[in-house]
């Protein structure tokens, strides 16, 4: 049977290692090409990369960071982060990332998944969703809704509803991101991603708000996650990644254990 | 060591350059190409590819590729099929009923479950446990994990031709071979260190078994 995969977050920054809590407020913790190498070598399954730079024109950095990690990196890379056409998936692609991202961008241009799964195979395009927390309503029948711009701003657009689009326009895969949990390391927010994941057909990442172990473990049974998506906790020393894996192994989840 | 050149076979088949990379990781110089001359020529070919059948046949068909590729394995080449790669060397694929190569008798189809719970395409790290020696395979051991993404899988039709199978709600065959054929549905190339295992054992492989 597959494995349940642990993936490890770094934000990119004018081509450094940056953490965001709740977006704002990073710090730049490192380089992450050797960060990148450090987490494949102790058994990471994925790596994503999210760039966080502001200025368009510095958005190159980005592709030559990915291609230095894809050079001494054999797992699958994740990038995203101001993905806005099919020109630029491909180019993130050229440079060496196996799946795409897409965020904002696809919120306010839906037709951005199908096009950019056309281009690229619907299993490498992966619909990110930052999701708040509002209560249900007629018009958030699901209680939660799509934010974009890292959390800024309010689309009104129920969550539940968006990730069946995307799964329907081809998203190969989601990652359901709890705003009110990231960086809080208080737990994934369990409801939402099991709400998602038990709805959709293709894998499901819960991402935002991992802090200890048991977090994980919680997100990968209860939340029915495919994969759990960590970022501080690896990131400060806290927990190694290979740690968090034979915790979860030992506790009864299949993980990949040899590396 | 003579043959250390491999070509990758470039037939608009999704990304090669993270297999050109794994080659240079384990010693093996590659070189990505769409010329059917220079396939027949290689040492070796590497036949990567990820897709859909029908557009990856008419690209091959339409620029000689698979003559050339034919000619190359009656010659004795080495060569590693990988993903799509492998998956149109069989008879045929379910993918848009399409007649593929034929090097391997069998055909390639569609993972049809009911249990929401299995989700297509069989996505993610999974075992490839070994059946049959092959000399690829020789440094995978029990437990070993590859990195795979695909919804169709491989049925030869010979049980001599599985070198590897997987589990996914039942066994496919995952690594699949015949003389100096030899294909993995997985990603050597994304699998880490097993992965570059396999590449390495290819960069000396002679082609029998």
């Amino acid at each position: 049977m597959l494995s349940k995969r642990l993936i490890a977050c770094l934000d990119v920054r004018d081509g450094r290692l940056a953490k965001s809590i709740r977006f704002v407020d990073t710090k730049d913790i490192g380089d992450p090409v050797e960060k990148a190498r450090e987490y494949y070598l102790d058994g990471l399954d994925e790596l994503v990369f999210y760039d966080i730079t502001a200025s368009s024109d510095r958005r190159n950095i980005m592709l030559e960071v990915v291609e230095r990690v894809a050079e001494q990196v054999f797992i699958p890379l994740s990038v995203g982060g101001g993905v806005r056409s099919v020109a630029d998936a491909t180019n993130l692609r050229l440079a060496g990332a196996e799946k795409i991202n897409v965020n904002t961008a696809a919120v306010e241009r839906p037709a951005l998944i199908a096009e950019c799964a056309e281009a690229i195979g619907d299993q490498n395009v992966v619909l990110s969703m930052d999701i708040l927390r509002v209560g249900r309503s007629d018009a958030c029948p699901s209680g939660y809704e799509i934010v974009t711009h890292g959390g800024r701003t309010r689309t009104g657009r129920d969550a539940l509803a968006w990730a069946l689009e995307g799964e329907r326009l081809g998203a190969g895969e989601l990652v359901v991101n709890s705003i009110d949990a990231d960086g809080t390391r208080d737990g994934y927010e369990i409801a939402l991603t099991a709400m998602i994941a038990g709805s959709v057909r293709i894998p499901v990442i819960a991402s935002g708000g991992a802090g200890r172990p048991e977090h994980l473990y919680e997100a990968l049974t209860a939340g029915k996650a495919d994969a759990a998506l960590v970022a501080s906790m690896v990131h400060y020393g806290d927990y190694r990644v290979s740690e968090l894996k034979r915790y979860l192994h030992e506790r009864g989840v299949k993980m990949r254990m040899k590396w | 060591m003579p043959g250390q050149v491999a070509i990758i076979i470039d037939y608009d088949a999704g990304n090669l350059r993270s297999v050109e990379r794994a080659c240079r990781e384990v010693g093996l110089a590659a070189e990505i190409t769409a010329d059917p001359d220079r396939v027949r020529r290689a040492r070796r070919i590497i036949f990567p590819g990820v897709g859909a059948a029908a557009p990856a046949m008419r690209s091959i068909t339409a620029n000689g590729i698979d003559q050339a590729l034919r000619e190359a394995i009656a010659a004795g080449t080495p060569v590693l099929g990988i993903c799509l790669g492998m998956q149109i060397s069989l008879e045929r694929s379910e993918e848009g009923d399409t007649p593929t190569l034929g090097f391997i008798p069998g055909q390639v189809v569609r993972f049809r479950f009911d249990r929401p719970d299995l989700k297509i395409p069989h996505m993610g790290w999974n075992e490839v446990r070994v059946v049959r020696p092959h000399p690829l395979l020789a440094d995978v051991e029990p437990g070993d994990e590859f990195y795979f993404v695909h919804g169709y899988y491989p049925q030869p039709a010979n049980r001599e031709d599985v070198y590897a199978v997987t589990d996914y709600e039942g066994e496919f065959a995952s690594a699949l071979g015949r003389d100096n054929y030899f294909g993995m549905q997985c990603h050597p190339e994304k699998s880490g260190r097993v992965g570059l295992n396999v590449l390495r054992r290819f960069a000396d492989w002679d082609g029998t078994c």
